[in-house]
This record gives structure tokens, sequence and C-alpha cells, in this order.
């Protein structure tokens, strides 16, 4: 019982300096809403550190746009779990006076839903998500179109006619991309492979490494990857083979390896939305938006990119803009070689996103 | 020459001092850091207080973060009291909420009271065994319990995302690996705007404080921590008592797994614990394995987690340097038990004298 007396003092006294310490002028910046409700001020949550490349680092990328095109403040959360503590950080942001919240991992979804109705007055944007609400949007790239440029190029890099493909988890999102791209690769070359291994990892450039590199020795000489580091062109560089990187352009970090990369640009997206809440204009619109929207691009093809390459990117970038050329059209076989679509139709938005098999060409299994 | 005796034991006035100094040089050490972002570290340190504190939801966002904190620490206590090194509190409050999980998902139309009571004694049962196991092997075959039980935490997250990407993935949600919310009634209600969680601590608190200070079992506990021959000598079935113990000791870890996807996500995913079980182990140690101390050591911890991450909003301190304070804080605080347990000796020649203490 001493020692809870004395604890107590210590926890009293503690708190004492530190109040005592406490200049008197200091602006609890909780307060900084309801002083300026005409401010708008713009709260991203990032579910991993910003870092260098990958998919938090588009997005970071958009978050400075907005605040050097508009002059507004921001502010932002690196590493949020995708569990409850997304209501508490979105209600810190709410705090200092964030009026609109950008979500940007698939988990943050059900926990930004919760409180929306909490907080009618702020807008929220979640990306990859499906869940709505009167004043929640959510919005996602096509990232399938420049995967299946790339998938272009690595068709027609490729001699062993093996190309490996380093992927995260086996969900829709990724076993689109896969499809994708090996319906690019097939376009160019229809004898050559796309073998698949699972990491079961967004993030972990070791893992992500051993696979690559295990494809590599598999005999694999392009390798392209759905994961959030360059680890797996950092690992062709080292083999001397080739990579296709994602989300954002590494062309410097794997200089003798890089080809392309599909990759994000969110910052006319980000700019537009809170263009729009400034004006008052802003209603919650789901939006999947394409190469034509500027979402999602090919990074500019490098040195090492075969010749002829840009031609043919250019041409099927042209035809997938204009909507003559869709990626997943009719005849479309799975791996078992079963018919899914055929001649003149084309998979439905739905289709896409719930897709959960394989198409001809891939090597691996869907877990 | 720098030479390292133990001390003679300190009186807890001075004990005490040298933890709050400890502290206090934590954030001067961290001070240099927020300065050189550009921050004042006193507005830090205020904002800190405000964060956590401020509001009554912060103050209770701070709470919902004490008892998962406490209660896992305070099963961690029964095992280092005996000096069974059990390291897989995360583990244990991994199986607890995939139990809970279980009955919550599968019995989702019995009634709420019903439910939640089911849910709490199936993740007890289960954390307990997790915990039964590694003891079981320490006692048979004399196996290394920090090694056996680090080693389950792994097994336990990864069971989780097998579940979640395979045989409990939530056909609602378009194929992503999620597993399905709980309905209303396997939720926990809240009393006072935090989950009932608070009075659950409570209790296992009372209850904890009991068994170690007044019980038969408690006493034993506390032999076999000082000297197992001793224990053996006066008769005592040592081996009987580590496996009770630590079956409570992963029961209350499963308790915080139950409370945190009922009371707090409403769903199971792998980060459920997030590291609460490996931060417990500190706050068990930091109590210096006494009952009392531990929800107050566990506030702070609370306090310190939560303010974190409001900084991290309000003045856009990156996540590593919020971490890096917590760090130091830790750092500082195990340092000064280092300082209230041993002497620095600074001489210019290395005499030959007898070490005191």
């Amino acid at each position: 019982m001493k020692n809870l007396k004395l604890s107590i003092l210590v926890v009293l006294v503690l708190s004492l300096l530190l109040a005592a310490c406490t200049p008197a002028t200091v602006e609890d910046p909780g307060t900084n809403g309801e002083d300026a409700p005409e401010e708008v001020v713009v709260g991203f949550l990032y579910v991993a550190p910003v870092g260098n490349e990958g998919f938090t680092y588009s997005h970071n990328l958009g978050r400075l746009h907005v605040e050097q095109e508009l002059g507004v403040r921001t502010i932002y959360q690196e590493s949020v779990p995708d569990t409850a503590e997304v209501e508490n950080v979105i209600a810190n942001m709410v705090d200092q006076g964030a009026n609109m919240i950008f979500g940007t991992s698939f988990g943050f979804g059900e926990y930004m839903l919760n409180v929306a109705d909490q907080y009618p007055d702020v807008a929220f944007l979640h990306c990859s998500g499906y869940l709505d609400a009167p004043n929640m949007l959510n919005y996602f790239g096509r990232m399938y179109e420049p995967r299946f440029l790339s998938g272009l190029v690595a068709g027609m890099k490729t001699e062993t006619n093996k190309i490996g493909y380093v992927a995260a988890y086996e969900i829709p999102e990724v076993i689109r991309g896969i499809n994708a791209f090996t319906l690019g690769v097939q376009t160019v070359n229809p004898d050559a492979e796309v073998h698949v291994v699972w990491t079961h990892t967004w993030y972990d450039p070791i893992n992500e490494r051993e696979a690559a590199l295990s494809l590599i020795d598999g005999g694999a000489d392009v390798i392209a990857q759905h994961q959030d580091t360059a680890a797996p062109q950092q690992a062709a560089e080292e083999r001397g083979v080739f990579a296709i990187g994602y989300h954002s352009n590494t062309a410097d970090v794997a200089p003798g390896s890089f080809l392309t990369a599909p990759i994000w640009n969110f910052r006319p997206y980000y700019k537009e939305q809170v263009e729009l809440f400034m004006a008052g204009e802003w209603t919650p619109e789901n939006v999947w938006l394409g190469m034509n929207d500027g979402m999602v691009l090919l990074a500019p093809l490098s040195d090492l990119a075969p010749e002829g390459a840009q031609e043919l990117v250019d041409e099927y970038t042209a035809k997938i803009n204009s909507g003559e050329y869709h990626v997943f059209h009719g005849p479309l076989y799975n791996q078992a070689g079963e018919m899914v679509i055929g001649e003149g139709e084309t998979l439905t938005d739905e289709e896409m996103l719930s897709m959960n098999y394989f198409v001809q060409g891939v090597v691996g299994r869907i877990e | 020459m720098i030479r390292i005796s133990k001390r003679a034991e300190m009186p807890q006035r001075k004990k005490w001092i040298v933890r709050l100094l400890g502290i206090v040089l934590a954030l001067v050490v961290m001070s240099f850091f927020f300065l050189f972002l550009g921050h004042n570290p006193l507005e830090v340190y205020q904002t800190l207080i405000t964060g956590s504190l401020g509001n009554y939801n912060r103050f209770a966002r701070t709470i919902e973060f004490v008892i998962p904190l406490s209660l896992s620490a305070l099963g961690i206590m029964i095992a280092f009291k005996m000096k069974f090194w059990n390291i897989g509190a995360e583990g244990q409050i991994v199986v607890g909420a995939i139990a809970a999980t279980y009955i919550a998902l599968n019995f989702s139309e019995l009634h709420t009271v019903l439910l939640l009571s089911t849910m709490f004694i199936v993740a007890a049962l289960a954390g307990g065994i997790y915990a039964f196991i590694p003891a079981f092997f320490k006692v048979k075959f004399n196996t290394n319990e920090t090694l056996f039980t680090l080693m389950l935490n792994y097994i336990a997250l990864r069971l989780v995302v097998y579940l979640q990407y395979g045989p409990w993935r939530d056909p609602g949600a378009r194929g992503f690996p999620k597993i399905a919310n709980f309905s209303q009634n396997a939720r926990l209600p809240d009393i006072f705007g935090i989950h009932a969680g608070w009075i659950i601590l409570i209790i296992v608190f009372a209850l904890v404080y009991l068994l170690m200070n007044k019980s038969k079992l408690g006493y034993e506990i506390a032999v076999i921590g000082e000297s197992q021959k001793t224990a053996n000598y006066a008769g005592m079935n040592v081996s009987k008592v580590i496996l009770i113990a630590l079956f409570l000791s992963g029961a209350l870890s499963g308790i915080v797994g139950m409370l945190q996807v009922s009371g707090v996500n409403y769903t199971l995913s792998r980060q459920v614990s997030g590291g609460m079980g490996f931060t417990a182990i500190i706050i068990a140690w930091l109590s210096q394995i006494k009952v009392v101390l531990v929800p107050i050591v566990a506030f702070f911890f609370a306090m310190l987690v939560q303010g974190a991450t409001f900084i991290r909003t309000a003045f856009q301190i990156p996540q590593s340097i919020a971490e890096v304070l917590q760090a130091t804080v830790l750092f500082f605080a195990l340092g000064s038990e280092f300082f209230i347990n041993y002497k620095l000796h600074f001489e210019k020649k290395a005499k030959g004298r007898v070490q005191n203490g």
C-alpha cells in the first residue's frame, strides 16, 4: 500500500511538472477547427510509411500536389493499421480541423463508414473499397490497363519465354493484375508463360527478394511484381535479368533491370476533389478511373526496353483510351482452357472486381 | 576503470526519485530531437498530455488501451513471479480472439448475455491452454519456456492470416480477405463511453491481488520464484503449481483477445493484438511484479501511446520519431532500475577491493 501512495505521488508530481513547464500561450491544436471553420484541412491516412517508393508514396505525391497547387493545409498519419485505430486517427484529425479525409487502404473502409455519420460535415474518400455513405465515396484506378501495357513490354523482352511475377495476396485486385499482364505478354508472345509466386505480404523486401530470386533460378528473365518495394527489381538487377516495377517510378532504384512500371498518379483526382470541396460543390461519386482520367499510367520505358516496344505501347494506349480495345475481351479462356466469355463480349466492371481465376498462360495456383 | 557493484537496498523514496529522474532525463534527451525537427518540445509534451487526456473522448481512448495492457501484464506477472518467462502473451491474446470470434460468428443468434459470456469463457480457456502447453513441456521435459512461448506467438498470428484468407473469409466482402463483422449481440456494450472491459479489469485486478497476496497458491508461486528447491523441500507440488499458474497467466491474455474483438474492432484481423502482448511484458517488468503498480504503469504507457498518435497528426511528427520517443522513455525507465540495483565506481586504478552487497 505504501507503494501505491508513492506511485500516485509520482504520477501527480510528473503531471504537475509537465504542466508547469508548459508555456501559457500555446494554442491547443484542437481549437483550430472552431476558430476557422471556413478553412479546408485535408487529412490523409496511410497504411505504411511514406518512404521513397510504393503505394503510400504515390498517395503522398498527391497530397503534396494539393498543398502546392491549392495552398490548403494537409495533415497525414503513416502506418495506420486496418483496425478500429482508424476511427481514433480520424477523431484526432477532425479535432485538428480536418474536414476532408482520404483513407488509402482497403481495410480502412468499414471504420471510415462507422464514423461517417458522426461527422456529417466531413467528406470521406476511401481508396480501393466498396463502401459509401451520403458523405463518403470510394475511388480507385483501372490499374489493369497499364498492367496490360507492361505485359507487352515484358513479352517482347523475354528470351526464355518465362516471366516471373512476385505477388502479394490472392485477392481480386492482384489476380486481375496478373491476368491483365499475362494477356499483354501473350498478345506479343503467345509462347511465353507467367509464373506466379505468392509472398503473402504487401511489404517485405527480404521476402520479395527471395521470391524473385527463386523465379530467376527457375529460368525467368523478366520479373514483374505486385509488391510495395523495389526488392524484386533489385534482385533482377543483381542476376542480370530485367524487371517491371509497380506503384511508382523506380527507374533510379534499379537502373540495371528496370524496363517500365504501371504506376499511380493521384495528383489530378486529389486536386479536383479538394477544389470541388472548397467550392462547396463536392458530391460523393464512386469512381474507377483509367488511363484516360490520368489516375493510372505506364512509366516511361527505360533504355533497356526492347526495340519497337514504345510504338506498340503507344498504339495500345491510344486504342484503350478511345475505347476501341478492352483488355478483358472475348474470347477469354481460364487456366483450365474453359471459355469465360465469348467473341465480341467484354467483362463487366462487376466481373473484373470479383475476378478469382487465372487466364491461360499463367502458371500458378490461387490458393 | 569503471567498476560495477551491487548496491545495498535503496530506500523506497530514493528509488522513486531515481525513476522520476530517469523519465525527466528521457524527455530532455527527446527535446533535442524535437528541436531538431523544428518543434517546441514543451509544446509537443503538452500536446502529448492533452492528446491523451484532453477531453473525455481522448481519455476514453486511453483507457481502452489501459484495459488490454493491464490484463495481459497481470497475467504475465503471475508467470514472472515464478521466474517462468512467459513471453507468449501476444499469441495467447490472439488465440483468445480466435476462440471468441469462432463463437461470435457461429452462434450469433444467441441472446447477447449468453453469447458474450460464452465468448468470454472460451477465450479464457483458449488463452489458458495456449500457455499451458509450454508449461507442460517445461515441467515434463524441461524445455526452454522463453523460446517455446515466443514461437507460439508466430503460430497464432499465422493462424489468423490463414483463417482470414481461407475458411473464415467473409463472402460478402467482394473477395477481399477479411473476416465478417460481428453481429450487434456479439459486441461488448459501452459503459460511460468505454467498452465494458474496464469492469472486467477491475474485477480481475482484485482477484489477482487476492491470489498473489492472500492465497495459498499465490504463496506457493512466490516460493517457487525464490527457489524451486525450497518449494520441493517444503512439500509443494511444484509441477502442479506451475501448470495452474500458467493456465491462469494465459487465460488473462485470452480474455484480452475477446475484449479486443468484441469491444474494439468487432472483427478479427491479424492486427488484433498489434504488439500489445510484448508491451505488456515491459509493463509487468516495470511494475516490478507488483499487482498494484500494473494499472498505473499501464496508464502511463497508454498515455504515451495515445499521446504519441496524437502528436503525429498535430505536429506531423513521423511515426519513427514517435516510436523513438516511446523507446527512449522506456530505455531510461529500465536504465533507472539498473542504477537502483547497482553502483558505478570511477577509479584511476582498479584496486583489489571486496565488492559490497
